[in-house]
């Protein structure tokens, strides 16, 4: 079994799997029980100042949408920050990092956006013996009201001001959380880097209304006849984490900064597509909410199967291998040909991939009296679709076309060169030699 | 002319070769992948599942299914395999009807259970080829098993995964126990069982003596002094008889010996069977044999039972399995008499019922035509070797401990748990992490 050990700013735990800071990481019970159950690390629920604790609704806090059998695939939720008393979790932070040295313990903050709030509660999580801060400029709901959360990660210039303050303040590892709530997640990631944040953590929930209640005429979840917009999470939201993660790998003034990526890993594969984008380890929330602690045994053998497949003997191995294939559109070869095929033997003839392509705009699979499915080639244009809708798995596949073959929609002979977008004739910047090659 | 299904009297090759195929093919084949995704995707993943509970090996079934369900089977086969070594065997054989899959909490909802059985073999057939497992350091304890059925096989490995050397003994030609000699063929096709042996031995450590029977040469009292521990396994070697007049003619013989045969024969074209066959039981081996007879060529098979069906050992799968083969079911009637001329011709039954006195003969009485007569009604235990009993079978603790110090025992001969290849390789397993934690001292 491939050794799982990760470390992430000089931060050691026995794996790259993290509980990121939301209700599961609110308590030494739960804390304990997680590190027993496997899981590497936690990011503690998020802090806020002392004092009187922050008040949580009492009515429902979470909103889900399901896929087929009532599977969770997106979860939303209205909660604050912890709502326990300050003293409280830090009491039992350092019970708990001292019993677990070798698991990574970090602690979430986020108090009103003044320094000396700042400077104070820093001094305290350094008394628990933590391993480093992450600070929560993420939650989208209540906090952001009170000029915190979402309210600081949405403004870069006070991205950057917040985390100089924590860095001058302490020696602790930064980790700054990002709010996914914002239209170029370049901005705040840069501004965290400028104000010396060691990492970048993402991303948090997403602003959402997961469904409403037509009786009422009210977003669930309702409390009292009303309801709010809350964070989502959950399955759901990979796709969009994974696209902010990359751009921050791949952009040149981000690319070294390490990340924790967080957002819908459920299983082990999603931790593995996660760090070959540039991750260093993930944090899991929505899973662990959903299926218990124990899930995270399937992550750790099927992590460690696939890295013995593959040869890789550490988890820095495969970090990032897929950032530099991450690129723009007009980087993509618009000579590669790819055409589906249908596998007869698996076919089992539902007729979703004729529905999809006869009605999207291709009308590229045929439909015999027989039902059986076939792809005309001179039609089909490779849009996957068909393999998208096919209830089998691995039962459509693309065939990619080899150099000197026809592709029967255009006539084209394909060449054994590339051509991109900013090559091709139909681009009126296009380069004029690339076009007379193809005799276009 | 060829035999056929009417050929009077005992005969081989009633049916088309092909039709020996066809009859004796795998009763609940390889999931595909396809089929493997979607039973996988059933599964809930729940808390402190049922179905686990249920397991006599406690395999962690939620945590298997999910590692099926996100393409690591794998990681799925260890999940199984770190519990129970013969996973790939008791995911055929296990009557999973009235354990994990009673319980799964799909059954409680839709009457529909996950399919464990089949996934759980799903996944133990990815990693049939070279041995998964590896020995600690040799600790240089040698320990004697004796029998190489699930319970000897199961303790054998565990020991050897331990640092242990292993010497396992078997009265028969080969390893096994009743994986080779005893379930239903249609359960275990293509050599599994052997195949699985050969593959669990290769873990090395393990010297199979066969042909050695305890009682007969080796005696325990030696085995003690010789070996540093000793774990009996010898499960049940005896046959209850059916104490009715005529049970000694010819025709009339036990079901396991029968089904011995069926599995041993390398050409079932050329294995007799009546052509009317009566089976007395109410048992897995009574359905087993009844079924085989049937898929033989028999032309009538009835399965003879003393009680109601509820009282069946079989499981309802089990009665549907051989109704639907053609077995036709007979309860509330117990053996009289055989009658025939040197051989049998007919059995004779009484009717029976349940009252306040148990079971009792109605008076009436009713004959079967039978060229053959098999007993499925219990097997025994041979010889305990001077160990306490408790009931029939030899008294052991939870972890195996005998009343002789230094013995353990497991499987069908021992107490406690059902007569089942899962319990015996469960058994084998405790006893052997006793054995362990003995002689290390922990
Ligand atoms: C016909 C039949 C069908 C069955 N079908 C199923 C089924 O579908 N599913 C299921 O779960 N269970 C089934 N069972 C029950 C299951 O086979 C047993 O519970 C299981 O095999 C018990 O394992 P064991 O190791 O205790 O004993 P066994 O499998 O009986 O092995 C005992 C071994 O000890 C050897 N031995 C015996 N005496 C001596 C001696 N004196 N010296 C040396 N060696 C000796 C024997 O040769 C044998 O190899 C069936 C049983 C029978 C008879
Ligand atoms: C109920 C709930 C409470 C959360 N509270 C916090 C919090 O206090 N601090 C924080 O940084 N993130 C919080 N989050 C966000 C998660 O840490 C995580 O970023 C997000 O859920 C995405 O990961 P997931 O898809 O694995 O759930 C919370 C999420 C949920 C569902
Ligand atoms: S999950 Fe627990 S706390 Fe929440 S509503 Fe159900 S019982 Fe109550
Ligand atoms: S969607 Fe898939 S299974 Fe259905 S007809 Fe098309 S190829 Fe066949
Ligand atoms: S009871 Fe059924 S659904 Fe629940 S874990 Fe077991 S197999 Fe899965």
């Amino acid at each position: 079994m491939a050794d799982l050990h990760s470390t992430f700013l000089g931060i050691d735990s026995p794996n790259p799997f993290w509980l990121a800071s939301a209700p599961p990481t609110d308590k030494e019970y739960n804390v304990r029980r997680a590190f027993e159950a496997g899981w590497g690390g936690v990011v503690w629920k998020t802090l806020g100042e002392a004092g009187p604790p922050v008040v949580n609704v009492n009515g429902p806090r979470y909103g889900a949408i399901f896929g087929a059998d009532r599977r969770l695939l997106g979860l939303n939720n209205i909660e604050l920050i912890t709502d326990r008393p300050l003293e409280v979790n830090l009491e039992e932070i350092t019970r708990v990092k001292r019993d677990y040295p070798d698991h990574a313990v970090i602690v979430s903050l986020m108090v009103p956006c003044e320094e000396e709030p700042w400077r104070k509660i820093l001094n305290e999580v350094e008394l628990t013996g933590a391993d480093g801060v992450e600070l929560n400029f993420g939650c989208p709901h209540g906090m952001a009201e009170r000029g915190m959360g979402a309210a600081v990660g949405q403004v870069p210039e006070y991205i950057e001001m917040v985390t100089g303050w924590v860095k001058k303040h302490s020696n602790l590892p930064c980790i700054v959380k990002l709010t996914p709530n914002i239209s170029n997640i370049l901005m705040p990631a840069e501004a965290a880097l400028r104000g010396g944040a060691d990492a970048v953590s993402l991303i948090n929930t997403i602003n959402s209304i997961t469904s409403v209640n037509l009786d009422a005429m009210s977003p669930e979840p309702m409390i009292d006849g009303m309801g709010t917009h809350g964070g989502y999470c959950g399955p759901a939201v990979k796709p969009i984490a994974m696209n902010m993660v990359a751009e921050i790998a791949r952009n040149k003034a981000t690319s070294g900064l390490p990340i924790s990526a967080i957002g819908g890993v459920t299983t082990w594969r999603d931790a593995a597509e996660f760090m070959a984008l540039g991750a260093a380890n993930v944090q899991v929330c929505t899973a662990a909410m959903t299926y218990g602690f124990k899930v995270v045994q399937e992550m750790i053998s099927g992590l460690s199967q696939w890295m013995d497949e593959k040869g890789h003997t550490s988890t820095a191995d495969f970090v990032g291998l897929a950032t530099p294939n991450v690129t723009d559109w007009q980087h993509l070869n618009l000579d590669h040909v790819t055409k589906a095929v249908i596998n007869q033997d698996d076919c089992i003839k539902c007729g979703r991939c004729f529905a999809a392509c006869e009605d999207t705009s291709h009308q590229a699979i045929e439909m015999s009296d027989d039902r059986t499915f076939t792809v005309k080639e001179d039609e089909c244009v490779a849009c996957n679709l068909c393999v998208n809708v096919c209830p089998v798995e691995s039962c459509i596949t693309m065939r990619t076309l080899e150099p000197g073959e026809v592709d029967e929609r255009t006539g084209m002979i394909i060449p054994e060169t590339k051509r991109t977008w900013l090559q091709h004739p139909n681009n009126p910047s296009a380069d004029p030699n690339m076009c007379i090659v193809r005799g276009q | 002319m060829p035999n056929s299904q009417s050929t009077p009297g005992i005969a081989a090759g009633r049916l088309e070769s092909q039709a020996y195929q066809d009859n004796f093919t795998d009763l609940h084949p390889r999931l595909d992948d396809h089929e493997a995704l979607v039973a996988a995707d059933r599964c809930y993943f729940c808390h402190d599942a049922p179905c686990m509970e249920a397991c006599p090996t406690t395999i962690d079934i939620p945590l298997f299914i999910r590692q099926i369900a996100t393409g690591t089977a794998e990681s799925a086969a260890m999940t199984i395999l770190n519990q129970n070594i013969l996973g790939g065997m008791c995911a055929r054989v296990c009557p999973t009807e009235t354990l994990c899959e009673e319980v799964c909490v799909r059954e409680t909802a839709e009457g529909k259970p996950v399919e464990i059985g089949r996934l759980q073999r799903y996944a133990t057939d990815t990693v049939m080829g070279a041995h998964p497992f590896t020995r600690a350091a040799a600790t240089g304890k040698t320990i004697a098993v004796v029998g190489a059925g699930p319970a000897g096989l199961s303790a054998a490995h565990r020991l050897a995964m331990h640092g242990h050397d292993v010497v396992m003994y078997d009265a028969r030609s080969k390893a096994g126990g009743l994986n080779e000699f005893g379930i239903a063929s249609y359960k275990s096709v293509d050599g599994f069982a052997t195949r699985e042996v050969d593959w669990l031995l290769s873990i090395g450590g393990i010297t199979v003596k066969l042909g050695q029977a305890l009682g007969n040469g080796l005696q325990l009292d030696e085995l003690s002094k010789r070996y540093d521990a000793v774990f009996l396994a010898i499960g049940l070697t005896g046959v209850n008889a059916l104490r009715c007049d005529g049970e000694d003619k010819d025709g009339v013989l036990d079901a396991v010996d029968f089904i011995e045969e069926l599995r041993q024969s390398s050409d079932l074209n050329t294995l007799p069977v009546g052509r009317h066959v009566v089976v007395i039981g109410g048992g897995m081996t009574a359905v087993d044999a009844a079924v085989q007879a049937k898929l033989l060529g028999a032309e009538d098979v009835s399965l003879v039972y003393r009680r109601g069906r509820d009282r069946m050992n079989a499981s309802p799968f089990e009665q549907d399995l051989a109704a639907s083969k053609g077995v036709r079911i007979i309860t509330h009637a117990a053996p009289k008499a055989v009658h025939g001329n040197g051989a049998v011709a007919e059995i004779e039954f009484a009717y029976t019922q349940d009252g306040p006195d148990g079971l009792t003969e109605t008076g009436e009485t009713f004959r079967l035509k039978a060229d053959q007569v098999m007993k499925a009604i219990g097997q025994r235990l041979g010889d305990a070797n001077g160990l306490d009993l408790d009931g029939n079978k030899i008294a052991v603790t939870d972890t195996g401990r005998t009343s002789r110090n230094g013995v353990w025992a497991g499987g069908d001969c021992a107490s406690g748990g059902d007569d089942l290849t899962v319990t015996a390789v469960a058994e084998g397993r405790d006893a052997a992490q006793d054995i362990h934690a003995t002689l290390m001292g922990g």
